[in-house]
């Protein structure tokens, strides 16, 4: 065998060199943490653990997905530090459960918005309403919203929705998407007239020029009151960055992304 | 000219060495395993080795949904695996490297052990039973005749088990929970930035893979073409004088 394929096997060898060097690897200063993110974060928190980073030599590793998915898996024993959830509900279940360190802190306050892209029939001025001639024309093939039973903003959407009349004509329409993010970029994709999406993401500089948006009225929904909270395993590094995102700098980073802020 | 890590991002390197890894890991650790099933399922007569092919064929049309439920049930923290490995290492072992690779060994079975048992089925009758008559034992056999005829179908498995963990999305993203540096592998990574809307990095991390999985194939097929049987026959051959 060996006679056969000496290079072959030179190959193998570094390869597998390589991948065992740098799998894995982190800056050999500061301590590494994981942090699950409710997706509206998706840019708002990447600013943040730049800011965090830089200061502090830690390293932060950030999952974004649903809260409802994050809230199961971390029940299952995920190893993440620090949950940011996208609503009180989910943060309230872990805390119950005893896998948290407290109650934690709320730290946003969340808005949807109504999107549509360009060159979309959906005209964002005219409201939620806007959508139901549309629909009763067969102008509209797809409204992308997230998943309502494990994302909160997809709960959101479909409390607006149905708040204005619209639920029941969108039903074959709509696309669920796994999480707020999803939603955002199946409203962008142009295989959907739009979506009610993040106004974090709307307000983020992938979204610019990209379409138009209008911000649906929060009497429409029940509030966003988005809380993070430290797990039971939670390190010294994952409390300071819990700190940091408590701090007028990073809340006015928050505010930028269009979040709503508690009073501290 | 701009220098390959300035290039790549953090992000990017690392969950390309974890692919790597998991990969390397899975091909390599289930190669026992796979050369034990393929040379019984390839020889034997018993009547339930219909049940086991069955068996071993399930994750290829199993959906990944089902594999990763049973997968976070039997790993999960309140199975006697997962209680045993908490107890010893003190980690989970659903979203930790150790849980992606246990899932990986066993959705890649019928990838590991389909080559393996096809080269062994290839051997002619004639030449085990003439080893036999020779007076070899059953692992003489194996290393000095069934192993030189059959190691282009074993190096295809290698490569089939390689590259099929490279592009598996589904359980990993499931059982791992798409944690940096711990289980993103690339498929994951590009799945979050499509969801991140950064449509340019995922352009180049696919077109990395798809680049990579297609010579991964080309690789394979040339070496399944290659089958140097008269040369192989020989040395057969020699092996059974060499006793």
């Amino acid at each position: 065998m060996k006679r056969l394929h000496p290079q072959l096997f030179q190959v193998v060898l570094k390869a597998l060199v390589f991948c065992f060097l740098f799998a894995g690897t982190s800056p050999a200063w500061g301590e590494d943490f994981s942090v699950a993110a409710a997706s509206d974060l998706q840019f708002a928190l990447r600013e943040l653990i730049h800011g965090f980073e830089a200061q502090s030599g830690h390293h932060v590793r950030v999952s974004f997905g649903s809260s409802g998915q994050f809230c199961s898996q971390i029940q299952q024993g995920a190893p993440y530090a620090l949950f940011l959830s996208a609503d009180q509900h989910y943060v309230n279940l872990l805390l119950e459960k005893g896998l948290t360190r407290d109650h934690g802190v709320l730290y946003a306050q969340g808005r949807i918005a109504l999107f549509a892209p360009q060159g979309s029939v959906l005209k964002v001025e005219k409201g939620l309403a806007g959508l139901l001639p549309l629909l009763a024309a067969g102008k509209i093939r797809h409204f992308a919203i997230a998943n309502p039973q494990h994302a909160p903003y997809g709960r959101a959407a479909k409390q607006a929705l149905l708040a204005a009349g619209v639920w029941n004509a969108l039903q074959g329409h709509l696309l669920m998407a796994e999480n707020a993010s999803q939603a955002a970029q199946f409203s962008l994709s142009g295989s959907s007239e739009g979506g009610l999406i993040p106004l974090s993401l709307v307000l983020a500089p992938a979204f610019k020029n990209k379409g138009r948006f209008l911000l649906v009225p929060e009497n429409l929904h029940a509030p966003l009151l988005q809380r993070m909270v430290l797990l039971k395993n939670a390190s010294r590094a994952a409390q300071d960055f819990y700190l940091y995102l408590q701090t007028g700098r990073a809340r006015q980073v928050l505010m930028r992304y269009g979040f709503a802020l508690p009073d501290s | 000219m701009a220098l390959p890590c300035q290039i790549l991002e953090m992000s990017e390197f690392t969950s390309f060495g974890l692919s790597l890894k998991l990969a390397f890991l899975t091909a390599l650790g289930l190669l026992p395993l796979a050369l034990f099933l393929g040379r019984f399922l390839a020889f034997s007569q018993k009547n339930w080795r219909g049940f086991c092919e069955a068996g071993l064929m399930l994750p290829l049309v199993l959906p990944p949904t089902v594999m990763g439920y049973y997968l976070l049930l039997g790993l999960g923290q309140n199975s006697w695996l997962g209680g045993i490995y908490a107890a010893i290492s003190g980690k989970t072992l659903v979203f930790s490297f150790e849980g992606i690779l246990l899932a990986s060994w066993l959705f890649n079975l019928p990838f590991a052990v389909q080559p393996i048992q096809r080269a062994f089925a290839a051997i002619p009758h004639e030449i085990r039973e003439a080893a036999a008559c020779c007076g070899l034992s059953n692992w003489q056999a194996f290393w000095r005749v069934e192993w030189p005829l059959a190691w282009p179908g074993i190096l295809s498995s290698l490569l089939l088990c390689f590259a099929h963990t490279l592009g598996e999305f589904g359980v990993v993203l499931m059982v791992g929970g798409n944690i940096p540096g711990e289980t993103q592998t690339l498929s994951l990574l590009i799945y979050d930035k499509v969801q991140a809307l950064d449509f340019q990095g995922a352009r180049g991390l696919s077109l990395g893979l798809l680049v990579f999985s297609f010579l991964s194939l080309a690789a394979m097929s040339r070496l399944e073409k290659r089958k140097p049987v008269q040369r192989t026959l020989s040395w057969a051959a020699q092996g059974v004088e060499d006793v």
